[in-house]
């Protein structure tokens, strides 16, 4: 059980929670996620950890409200408690060897999680670029703090109400297509997204980190739900991920896995008929 | 003058075709009456065969004798002595090839029903004395068990037994292991599991929860906080699969998250939100008891059909015959010599069928079992919505990669001295699926046992 320290609501679907984790924040490192569960009928779901204090003994986690159990975390208070919380779990994120100059991806909510990211590598000697895509100016998230911690920052909207406008891949060719090289690119957010950036920089044959997201339960090596397809082999992104080498990733497959209970769930809230931009967008990019 | 039936006293159970519909227990356990017309068949044989056929080595004629005498809490306080949860392995043990394989009374006839008399006596106490054990004086010395599986709570209670301060460490948000996320509640009731728990922390064991060592805290840093030794039970790991196309199709599950989603998440109870798929058409590829446990799950979550398929024949299941000759009962409907060969998708990317082959047995490979062929051009299809894959799993990573010096098998399997159950490291000790593979609750219960006796001789020399 973990005490809610603070609460920010980041945008309309978007919030910010600070929880009390001491022997998380203890262990916390960039790339890792956690698993919560509201209450004693909750689901287990993984999310990855946004930023940790291990001083204040401190975990954010940064969610959008896509489903039931984010709904209700998203309802949640400074002084509520959530009932399970357990990490740090997955392989934190590494860095080729030697790798001196970066680029940060983040798509959304995905910028949550970019954000350590570039957190993590900026001050250390490495030359950290980042580019965060929203769709518009109103769920721009921490653009201050990608601001204080990357060497270039790049803000794009789909629809130009905010920064420039275009997805995170347009400004991504144009760096590189203007001959900057980078030794990776750490490319968070939605699936298909990640999905674009690996297929920018593979003619560049930069390295490409992606962090997965598929449905999970336990988050330890026990159940498979989370297993992916990467360069051709079962790898579980809860033990072996869930970062990846995502020009080897088999993105349909992941997308369609995550869909599984999708119609179900759609069936079982009766009257409501909601169908996700981001699926929508994916099937219309991907098909 | 023993009661010299030939067949032991029979057990009430559901009726097969009321039960697949329900998680309610199958077996329905003796009445006292029928305990002690049972417990008269026992010879109470001078060389106890019995008794070295059971990993914890209950005193078993001497319990049994007590049931004859209607004495059923000094029955229970002989299981207790060596047994850390006699209700669930008078449930889940292979009582088969352990100690009624042993009893003379098999020799003509069926054995006496050990496991059904041990069952008996465990329920007949929680339901009518269920008396929490006395925090035994504390030593103050403290150790770690790492998993709360049968391994875990056996070696956790004989070590709090002996006055060790004990905490055991609990990935999952309950305590139980293989017990709550694996067993089913109609075969294992989970308030069972939960009583077993409260009993051990009855004795002063601390059970903290959503702790997953190797990653929240490593065995190292739980010896640098003042742990003297650590035990390590943490289970199978990851699941296999078969490597052939289709595995990756929305509605394949391995058997771990099938039986998770039931089980520990409750998909089957309608106010929990953990979701499962609503299959019409289930094939379970496996031929163990955990497939049994799937299968028999995918009937009671509604399922019109459930095929087992398993490419060897009946003889060379692993399952035990109880449960197969339940599974059979609450028809599932078995495909032996039979092999998945692809899984097959609609356009929407979800399962729609599997592609079998029918295999033949040829000459025996190192297990001794006849090693099954394809028979060429024998391949049919199973129209399903869902895969459930139960073959095996391969031991987690998460100690070994995170513990300097401990060493593992090829197979990555947690090395042990036998005798001791010690570790490749001084003051670790292991024992269960972590170390012998995937196996049984008793065997881990049995050597949870072990591991408690070393662990506390070790801490006599050294602490």
């Amino acid at each position: 059980m973990v005490k809610i320290v603070r609460k920010k609501v980041l945008n309309p679907t978007v919030t910010l929670l600070e929880v009390e984790a001491p022997l998380i924040a203890r262990k916390a490192q960039p790339g890792q996620f956690i698993i919560f569960r509201v209450d004693e009928n909750g689901e287990r779901i993984p999310l990855t950890i946004a930023d940790h204090d291990p001083v204040k003994g401190t975990v954010t986690i940064i969610f959008q409200k896509v489903g039931l159990s984010t709904e209700m975390l998203g309802e949640l208070n400074e002084g509520d408690t959530i009932l399970d919380f357990v990490g740090p779990l997955g392989t934190p994120t590494e860095l080729p060897n030697g790798a001196k100059d970066i680029c940060v991806v983040g798509g959304g909510v995905g910028c949550a999680i970019a954000y350590p990211q570039a957190k993590a590598h900026f001050g250390t000697g490495v030359n950290v670029d980042v580019i965060a895509g929203f769709r518009n100016k109103d769920i721009v998230i921490l653009e201050d703090e990608f601001r204080a911690c990357s060497d270039n920052f790049y803000l794009m909207t789909d629809d130009g109400s905010y920064g420039e406008k275009g997805f995170v891949t347009v400004k991504l060719k144009e760096l590189l297509d203007a001959g900057k090289k980078y030794d990776a690119v750490i490319a968070i957010g939605p699936i298909p997204m990640m999905k674009f950036v690996c297929e920018t920089t593979k003619p560049y044959d930069v390295p490409t980190i992606v962090s997965l997201n598929p449905l999970m339960i336990d988050g330890t090596g026990m159940c498979g739900c989370c297993r992916v397809t990467v360069g051709g082999k079962v790898r579980f992104a809860c033990v072996d991920g869930p970062d990846f080498d995502g020009h080897q990733v088999d993105f349909e497959e992941l997308m369609n896995r995550n869909a599984v209970y999708r119609d179900q769930e759609a069936e079982e809230k009766t009257g409501e008929h909601h169908t996700c931009r981001m699926d929508q967008l994916a099937h219309e990019l991907i098909h | 003058m023993p009661n010299m039936s030939l067949t032991k006293v029979p057990a009430a159970e559901q009726e097969p075709l009321v039960r697949n519909k329900n998680f309610q227990e199958v077996a329905l356990g003796y009445t006292p009456e029928q305990a002690m017309e049972e417990a008269t068949r026992c010879l109470n044989c001078k060389n106890k065969p019995c008794v070295a056929g059971c990993p914890v080595n209950i005193h078993i004629p001497d319990f049994i004798a007590k049931v004859a005498a209607g004495d059923f809490q000094a029955a229970y306080e002989i299981i207790s002595d060596t047994n850390a949860l006699p209700c669930v392995s008078g449930r889940v043990c292979p009582q088969e090839t352990q100690c009624e394989q042993r009893c003379v009374r098999g020799i003509k006839g069926e054995p006496v029903a050990i496991g059904r008399l041990e069952r008996f006596v465990a329920d007949w106490y929680m339901k009518n004395v269920n008396k929490m054990p006395e925090k035994p004086a504390s030593n103050g010395i403290k150790v770690a068990v790492v998993g709360s599986g049968p391994a875990g709570l056996t070696c956790a209670s004989d070590l709090a037994k002996k006055g060790y301060q004990v905490t055991v460490f609990e990935a999952f948000h309950t305590a139980g292991g293989v017990l709550v996320y694996g067993i089913p509640e109609f075969r294992l009731p989970k308030a069972i599991v939960q009583s077993e728990v409260d009993k051990l922390k009855a004795l002063g064991v601390d059970v903290q929860l959503d702790v997953v060592v190797g990653r929240t805290i490593t065995i190292d840093e739980l010896m640098e906080d003042g742990y003297k030794a650590v035990f390590v039970g943490s289970g199978a790991g990851l699941p296999m699969f078969m490597n052939i196309p289709g595995e990756s199709l929305a509605g394949v599950y391995s058997a771990n998250e099938y039986l998770t989603r039931v089980n520990l998440m409750k998909a089957y109870m309608g106010d929990h939100d953990t979701p499962l798929k609503r299959s019409k058409t289930v094939a379970v590829v496996g031929g163990g008891n955990v497939a049994m446990d799937a299968a028999r799950c995918a009937k009671r979550m509604g399922a019109d059909k459930v095929y087992l398929v398993y490419r060897r024949d009946e003889e060379a299941m692993p399952a035990r015959r109880e449960e197969v000759h339940h599974a059979k009962q609450e028809e599932i409907e078995f495909h032996f010599l039979t092999n998945p060969v692809a899984i097959e998708g609609d356009e929407k990317g979800k399962v729609c069928a599997m592609e079998c082959v029918e295999m033949e047995l040829g000459e025996p490979d190192q297990s001794g079992r006849r090693s099954p062929k394809e028979i060429p051009g024998s391949n049919f299809k199973l129209e399903v919505d869902t895969v459930i894959m139960a073959l095996g799993t391969s031991p987690n990573p998460l100690i070994r990669s995170t513990t300097p010096g401990l060493e593992a098998n090829r197979k990555g399997c947690l090395m042990v001295n036998e005798e001791t159950m010690q570790t490749s490291r001084e003051g670790i000790y292991a024992g269960g699926d972590a170390v012998t593979g995937a196996a049984t609750v008793i065997l881990a219960m049995g050597a949870g046992k072990k591991a408690a006796e070393h662990i506390d001789q070790y801490l006599k020399e050294n602490a």
